[in-house]
């Protein structure tokens, strides 16, 4: 047994957190900021963090992931960190030569109470910071949160930093996108196109964390949501958030900043969230749903429909962070599937209402929670009191499915030990094909394996 | 761009990449660069900077402290629970991510595959998390019945004031099981390197004597710096126990705490990563008088050399003869798959850039294909790992490594032995030697290129200059190398392949490079139609 000193006596923890099912702020940061063009991340803090970070974006995505750090040492943590993140800014445009460097902080330099605000004026003024370059900062304690929050907050500071308001509105909107894969940014531009929406995507990390192999090293990949599409935002017609936790602090702040309306929606994970996103597309850019969109929508229905049988009834265990598993859960419901345990180590109280609006009529025996100590423990825990049919979330995931031998669908954050997710949506319409796929070839899959001989069958 | 036929008459000068790499950089940035970068000569005694801190906004390779500590030297101890006081992001990163195999025994505990953490909160971190830490190390015990307990500061424990070592000592009396703390917050050191030290401190000062054993076998060892990445020390293991050496520890790879308390018991340590390891070596001599070699089992010559070492210490007829028959046989296997790959592989070009140890171990490895390494350094050596343990004297402590604790070490009269160091005494008057590091550059060839800390910056340049055939490093370095066209082996991880220590992990590594060099899928880059003139579409559909 690979975790075999758990059991399903849950004893209450207020204190340890054992396989956590969320990690920290910083790692968020440093996403979003790679999906900004010509970008490099900076973690100001010692280098573990920015290694850590670095580490895990690099194992999910096998591609490239630059950003520099502090490289915080003794003095740094006694004297504060100022001439630390003043040396690194010079160094970095001197060496690197990104457009922008984006600055989060770690908890070491929150713990000392280095305000980057501060710091990064004093760059400027020192001239520090070359003509037409920028830096921008956003604060990331990870004690506070989890990667989900750090993403928000780096959102929020571009949108701060970079949207302007002119007297001249521009036909488009802000498209904020939650955590979502290179290949689901791609896809949310796919739809905008086929909606003929014009509009600006931030983050974008399509042709950043998923770019082709040409036998030359680009730091500074084509991809990114540019500097002027950015500052562009501040005369959008209205902002779509995909994405509660991920995009709220970014819509409001878009809001206030520049007066651009906004709507949080759900990231487009299946079919409903889908109809709703495709909708508060049409209304905001003021559009009509093409046909093809409606096609797309009935291959999804129709598949559903012809493999209903092995979905109906399965009982499902889910972990991730709620923008992601909230419409995902809402899907699997839709499909007659009963997601009887979810965990997020995401806190937000808007988790639990969520999950009651979405579960408490279909599938009431379900048990949930977010925030301290909803970890992979508990759920695992839950699983061994009453067992599951499917296990769904991201690849820490495969040490229960083995000892409990549960089919297994990899999705979410982290991904590292199969590839795909950077490749093929689970976003739209279509990308809840693949979703339908992936689920049933994990149940079908099992089946095939141990069903008895007299009842395996050819045609599924 | 020097050419490549050239290197058959030694390597090229690469002052000019240097200059190149240096004129790049501030000027303050240079000047200390220009000495972590050194065009070897073996022959000459040159001095190379180490161990100093990084320079703020570098993109370097290093990792901080508590990964040194928490994740090498007691991440892969499976009979623990490693409680990690901080934020969450510090646990989960180094949750399995560091393929450090384990072999349990049913029933036996494994705590290897979780991840524990206090998850501080703002309120912690603004009124202090010791009660918090408390109730964890509560739970956990309650919850595991673990044998022991090990807790690893990050990065905000010690700024906000929380002792790990005195709720240690609490916890221990309350819990009777054995519980000890770790200072090693990720900003102590300039890297991994410290992080090393402060574990080696706390397993000395903490586990190491804590059970005199009944001795077990007439020779008993440990071995200090294997850390079983990809089931290496399990190589190492099947060795021993064929020749009938006993091996009582391992620091850290298969290990259990358990064997550890008894490691004081052996006759002779061995020390693989010297720099990861070398303090509890030395500790162990001082207060056991049992003394130590360095050893390599990466490369089927080193590691026959190693283990005629050790027959050779322990000076028995049988262990000669038995230690003989192996490599005999052993070599005979290596030899034929050598012999088949080597043809293929020859005069390729490699550099590694990792760790403390492997920059150096894999060397061999290479060399024993006949590829060559023209360029390598470490990510956290200090001066004695590149120049040899005879610079150690003269090595300055400067302020980022003087507050790690050198723990003053006493001889333990009633476990000492005598008997060693009068053995040692015998052996060194003919020519046997013990704490023998040479380092690296001695090893390396002239004109290639020494470098400490490697950054990103630093990494391009060198493809562009030496067109390697292969690049080893970590993770992080992985895809940037790729994208370059250059197949990059992870020497950290090992790709999640491996083992490749002792006669099989040699066989291994062979297999894998002709893999990674024979491979025709680099040269497949360019669409073939990407030399032909561009054809004007006559027949193009309007979007
Ligand atoms: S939790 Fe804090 S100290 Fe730990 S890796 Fe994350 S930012 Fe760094
Ligand atoms: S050789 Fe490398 S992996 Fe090993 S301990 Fe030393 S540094 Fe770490």
């Amino acid at each position: 047994m690979l975790l075999r000193h758990t059991t399903k006596e849950v004893r209450e923890r207020t204190a340890l957190t054992v396989n956590p099912a969320k990690t920290c702020q910083p790692v968020g940061a440093m996403y979003a900021a790679l999906g900004v063009h010509g970008c490099l991340p900076h973690s100001h803090g010692s280098q573990g963090c920015c290694s850590y970070h670095r580490s895990a974006l690099t194992r999910h995505y096998k591609e490239p992931v630059m950003a520099a750090t502090s490289s915080f040492t003794e003095g740094s943590s006694v004297f504060g960190g100022q001439a630390n993140l003043l040396q690194a800014i010079e160094t970095i445009f001197a060496v690197y030569e990104p457009e922008i460097i984006a600055v989060h902080s770690t908890c070491l330099s929150e713990t000392i109470g280095d305000d980057l605000n501060q710091i990064v004026n004093k760059a400027k003024d020192e001239g520090k910071v070359p003509f037409g370059k920028y830096v921008i900062q956003a604060s990331t304690p990870s004690y506070v949160g989890s990667h989900v929050t750090g993403y928000a907050n780096m959102l929020e500071a571009f949108v701060k930093y970079f949207a302007e308001k002119t007297n001249e509105k521009i036909r488009q909107i802000n498209l904020l996108s939650g955590w979502v894969e290179p290949s689901d940014m791609r896809e949310l531009k796919r739809i905008m196109k086929m909606m003929k929406v014009k509009s600006v995507l931030l983050p974008d990390t399509s042709d950043v964390l998923d770019t082709p192999m040409t036998g030359k090293f680009e730091m500074y990949p084509k991809g990114g949501t540019t500097i002027p599409e950015m500052v562009s935002m501040g005369d959008s017609m209205q902002t779509l958030g995909l994405g509660e936790w991920a995009t709220t602090k970014a819509a409001i702040m878009l809001d206030n900043q520049c007066k651009v309306p906004f709507d949080i929606i759900d990231i487009p994970v299946g079919l409903k969230a889908t109809d709703r996103f495709i909708q508060a597309l049409a209304k905001a850019g003021r559009v009509s749903i093409p046909e093809s969109i409606t096609e797309e929508r009935g291959r999804l229905l129709d598949v559903i429909t012809d493999m209903h049988q092995y979905l109906y009834g399965k009982r499902v265990a889910v972990y991730g962070d709620p923008d992601n598993i909230i419409p995902l859960i809402e899907f699997l419901v839709d499909m007659d599937m009963k997601p009887v345990y979810i965990v997020s180590g995401t806190p937000g109280k808007h988790f639990d209402s969520r999950m009651a609006e979405i579960l408490s009529e279909r599938v009431p025996e379900a048990k949930y929670k977010n925030g301290p100590q909803a970890d992979m423990f508990l759920m695992h825990q839950w699983i061994k009191e009453n067992p599951v049919d499917l296990l769904i979330g991201n690849t820490y995931g495969k040490y229960i499915a083995r000892d409990e031998k549960i089919p297994f669908v990899r999705m979410g954050f982290p991904i590292v030990d199969r590839i795909g997710h950077s490749y093929f949506s689970t976003l739209g319409y279509t990308g809840g094909l693949r979703i339908v796929e992936k689920l049933l070839s994990a149940i079908m899959d099992k089946q095939d394996a141990t069903c008895l001989e007299e009842k395996f069958e050819l045609v599924m | 761009m020097p050419n490549r036929k050239n290197y058959i008459n030694g390597l090229p000068d690469p002052s000019t990449l240097k200059e190149e790499i240096l004129k790049k950089y501030p000027p303050k940035l240079a000047k200390k660069r220009a000495k972590g970068l050194v065009i070897n000569d073996p022959n000459l005694e040159q001095e190379i900077m180490a161990n100093v801190r990084t320079i703020p906004g570098i993109i370097t390779q290093r990792g901080c402290t508590y990964a040194g500590c928490k994740g090498v030297v007691l991440g892969p101890t499976r009979d623990i629970i490693n409680l990690v006081h901080g934020p969450i992001g510090c646990s989960f990163y180094a949750w399995l991510t560091r393929r450090n195999q384990t072999r349990p025994l049913e029933g036996e505990d494994n705590y290897i595959t979780y991840s524990f953490s206090t998850d501080m909160q703002d309120e912690n971190i603004v009124f202090g998390g010791e009660a918090k830490l408390k109730e964890a190390v509560r739970e956990a015990y309650e919850i595991f019945k673990p044998k022991a307990i090990g807790i690893f500061s990050t990065c905000p424990v010690g700024l906000i004031g929380d002792d790990v070592h005195s709720v240690s000592r609490d916890m221990k009396a309350e819990l009777g099981i054995n519980i000890f703390g770790f200072s090693c917050e990720g900003y102590r050191g300039v890297s991994q390197s410290a992080g090393h030290h402060i574990a080696n401190n706390g397993v000395f000062k903490h586990v190491v004597g804590l059970n005199d054993r009944e001795r077990v076998g007439k020779f008993q060892v440990n071995l200090l710096g294997e850390y079983n990445i990809g089931g290496d020390a399990f190589e190492i293991e099947k060795l021993f126990e064929e020749a009938g050496i006993t091996l009582l520890s391992t620091f850290s790879g298969n290990s259990t705490i358990k064997s550890m308390e008894y490691s004081h018991t052996a006759d002779l340590n061995m020390v693989m990563c010297h720099r990861s390891i070398n303090y509890i070596a030395e500790m162990m001599e001082e207060k056991y008088g049992i003394p130590w070699i360095k050893v390599s089992f990466v490369g089927a010559e080193s590691t026959c050399k190693s283990l005629r070492k050790i027959a050779d210490y322990f000076g028995d007829a049988d262990l000669k003869a038995k230690v003989e028959e192996i490599i005999a046989r052993e070599m005979a296997k290596v030899e034929a798959v050598k012999s088949s790959i080597r043809p293929k592989v020859e005069g390729k070009l490699a550099m590694m850039f990792v760790g403390g140890s492997r920059a150096h171990h894999y060397q061999d490895l290479f060399a024993e294909l006949g590829i060559r390494t023209v360029s390598a350094g470490y990510e956290f050596a200090h001066r004695d790992d590149y120049e040899g343990r005879k610079v150690i004297p003269s090595i300055k402590i400067d302020a980022d490594t003087r507050n790690i604790e050198e723990l003053s070490v006493t001889k333990d009269e009633a476990h000492f032995r005598p008997d060693l160091v009068e053995k040692k005494a015998e052996l060194v008057s003919k020519g046997f030697e013990f704490k023998d590091y040479d380092g690296m550059m001695p090893d390396m060839l002239k004109n290639s290129l020494v470098i400490d800390d490697v950054n990103h910056w630093e990494t391009e340049k060198l493809i562009e200059f030496y067109k390697p055939d292969v690049f080893c490093a970590g993770i992080k370095e992985k895809y940037v190398v790729q994208k370059a066209g250059v197949p990059l082996k992870q020497l950290h991880s090992y790709d999640y392949g491996g083992p490749y220590t002792a006669f099989d992990g040699a066989i291994n590594f062979y297999v894998e490079m002709e893999r990674m060099l024979a491979t025709n899928i680099w040269k497949m880059i360019d669409a073939p139609w990407k030399h032909e003139s561009e054809l004007v579409g006559s027949m193009t559909i309007e979007a």
